[in-house]
């Protein structure tokens, strides 16, 4: 690395996400990506509800902010009705994959032209930790305390592998942001994902494996091996769908 | 040579597990919300690799141009 | 002199909004509103606005959240059932203090009711649009022209007041075709976008943002200035119409397709001889409460509430005005069946010649 300065897109303050939370970093990496596009002034953050709502306080840039699980469809409104702006929605996985799931499956299939971060940490963090789509089998939640059930609450949803199915999303990646290398490839991810999307070439959707050390009930440190060892396994990172490379 | 901004820090430790040359650790004083934050053991060790700042969520760890040190 | 053309209502709301700036639509089929998505779907890419089906009425409300937050007229239609799903964004329209129209073509109710025409959403519309206590300015045309003199100039009142608007008609009002005087269309530029919008066609050069979240002391400040802002539409913005009230002995009060059947109703009576008027919300929310109670109740012997829906949900707040000073009287079809002439007539003769109905 041969220079890293802190992003003016988010507050010169501490985040609202407690330590360690790779929500805030997740943010940050945005925030970097958008500032190297120099794609500032015409970014436009559609903030959802859950904790990616904490960005209302620390995101330095446009922002809407939207109804639980609606920010695919908010996007939708504001990029077809002012499609020079880099859009993108900063979405958890109760948002995104239980509320929303109905947005985030049909802007994906229609193709529009904007981007979803997707914050995947396994658990409702802001109302307390309870089970989410995404929550591992055997995962210990405030509703499920002896741990997911199958038998009883499914199986945990993988979005990426969902949406990759799709004919019109263009990138479609997942990266954990618990290694540095993990975390570099996550910030090329995001920038190809604004790139298509200024070249106009659709959808785009980026998974972050993210963690939730307060309502995991571990150290910051705990979260990361916890995710090499469960996370990762389940949810693997990769490239699904990048049309330009399966051309 | 890296600058930390302890004002940002929230004592996650991540910067200390992943510095290559294990010359970051949690010193004793806080920063003013309480947290304890990470102080630089042997700065001339330092290979300004950046993965501290690459791992740090906050974004409390710059890595300055060169002149800029 | 504008452009007359014969239309059906809900081609007609349309083709207002579209004159009246609007750019952006997104809705969800449901009978019997259907003409407004279809006829929007062809016509605002013309017109360089854009055109949405949603997956749902919810996510509709909120495509139309963005635009709207972009500066962008935007709208989006229903009938009742979708109305209620609705509801979430709508509050949400309220609460981040965005400008919309929403149209509600109604039917009959409650749940899935029918598809026929119903006047069964006036207690929504008026009390309770959404979750948190907020209202919107509520016009319920009684014509194709009305409607479209009053979609035209929706926008006009939901930015000023950075509110959504809605459009209250019935699935009669919808369908039927009428000759209608179309208003030329307004040109909007990108300058005059709000200075409020997320848009930076404006020239805005600082960060701009929209939120519906509060902390505690703003919210109750915003709450108190919504009041505020309800109170000073009873004072400036009620819409309403008086038809041969100044003698009469019994008074009307209907509102949208009720109120064309009752006036030919009235004729008839006023043909016999019989003292009948008729006052007709166009805003049902401003209600016209003064029009209501400052009727000489000396002289008026009865009111009678005429809906077409059972049992009458406009009756309490005619009640709270005429505040016991003379009977109340409803009469009304429900569920998809429409008024008819000989029902009403006969309903309100019943009445004015000293029998009663349903008092």
């Amino acid at each position: 690395m041969a220079e890293y300065k802190r992003s003016t897109l988010i507050a010169d303050s501490p985040s609202g996400y407690c330590p360690g939370c790779l929500h805030s970093l997740a943010t940050r990496l945005v925030s970097d990506v958008i500032e190297e596009l120099g794609q500032g002034d015409n970014s436009l953050n559609v903030i959802s509800v859950g904790c990616s709502a904490l960005n209302i306080l620390y995101w330095g840039g446009d922002f809407l902010s939207v109804a639980h699980g609606r920010a695919p469809a908010a996007a939708t409104g504001i990029k077809r009705s002012n499609p020079e702006r880099l859009v993108f929605a900063y979405q958890g996985d109760g948002d995104l994959a239980a509320i929303g799931l109905s947005e985030i499956m049909s802007a994906a299939n229609r193709g529009e032209n904007f981007t979803v971060i997707f914050a995947n940490n396994q658990t409702y963090g802001m109302t307390g930790g309870q089970m989410a789509p995404t929550t591992l089998i055997g995962q210990k939640t405030t509703t499920t305390v002896y741990g997911r059930d199958p038998a009883t609450t499914g199986y945990p949803m993988k979005m990426c592998e969902l949406i990759s199915t799709l004919e019109a999303p263009c990138y479609v990646a997942r990266f954990a942001l618990n290694s540095p290398k993990g975390v570099r490839e996550a910030r090329a991810g995001i920038k190809k994902a604004f790139e298509l999307q200024l070249q106009g070439k659709g959808f785009t959707f980026v998974e972050l494996l993210t963690n939730c050390p307060t309502n995991w009930k571990m150290t910051p440190l705990q979260t990361l091996d916890y995710m090499n060892t469960n996370t990762i396994p389940y949810f693997k990172p990769g490239v699904y769908k990048d049309t330009e490379v399966d051309k | 040579m890296i600058v930390i901004n302890e004002r940002l820090c929230k004592d996650c430790r991540y910067c200390v597990k992943f510095c290559p040359k294990q010359i970051l650790e949690t010193g004793s004083q806080r920063n003013s919300r309480g947290h304890f934050y990470p102080v630089v053991t042997e700065p001339e060790k330092c290979i300004s690799c950046g993965i501290c700042a690459t791992m740090c969520p906050e974004g409390a760890i710059e890595l300055p141009a060169k002149g800029d040190e | 002199m504008g452009e007359k053309k014969f239309m059906k209502g809900n081609e007609a709301i349309a083709e207002a909004a579209v004159r009246g700036g609007c750019r952006f639509f997104a809705g969800y089929p449901i009978t019997p509103q259907n003409e407004i998505p279809e006829y929007l779907s062809w016509r605002l890419p013309e017109v360089g606005g854009s055109y949405v089906q949603g997956e749902s009425e919810i996510a509709s409300v909120n495509m139309v959240y963005g635009a709207a937050a972009m500066g962008t007229r935007a709208m989006t239609s229903s009938s009742g059932p979708g109305i209620s799903l609705k509801a979430e964004g709508i509050s949400y329209l309220a609460a981040a203090m965005l400008p919309a129209l929403i149209v509600n073509i109604s039917r009959g109710g409650p749940g899935l009711g029918s598809i026929q025409p119903a006047q069964s959403d006036y207690l929504q519309a008026t009390k309770a649009l959404g979750h948190g206590g907020f209202h919107a300015m509520v016009f319920a045309p009684n014509s194709a022209q009305e409607a479209v003199d009053i979609v035209y100039d929706a926008w006009e009142y939901a930015e000023r007041d950075r509110n959504p608007v809605l459009v209250l008609m019935d699935g009669c009002l919808g369908n039927i075709m009428e000759e209608v005087e179309l208003p030329p269309m307004k040109e909007l530029k990108d300058e005059d976008l709000p200075e409020w919008s997320l848009s930076r066609r404006n020239g805005r050069d600082y960060q701009g943002n929209i939120t519906p979240i509060y902390t505690e002391l703003i919210l109750e400040g915003l709450n108190a200035a919504a009041g505020e802002m309800y109170k000073a539409w009873e004072e400036d913005d009620v819409k309403v119409e008086e038809f041969m009230t100044e003698d009469a002995e019994y008074v009307v009060v209907a509102y949208g397709i009720a109120s064309r059947v009752a006036k030919e109703a009235i004729i008839n009576l006023r043909e016999q001889g019989f003292k009948v008027g008729m006052i007709r919300p166009i805003t049902l929310f401003p209600f016209p409460k003064a029009n209501i109670k400052n009727l000489d109740y000396s002289r008026v012997k009865g009111i009678i509430d005429i809906e077409m829906t059972i049992p009458a949900q406009m009756r309490e707040d005619i009640e709270l005005q005429v505040l016991g000073r003379c009977p109340v009287y409803e009469y009304g079809r429900s569920g998809g069946v429409l008024l008819d002439d000989e029902g009403v007539y006969e309903a309100i003769y019943e009445i004015v010649s000293g029998g009663e109905i349903d008092g």
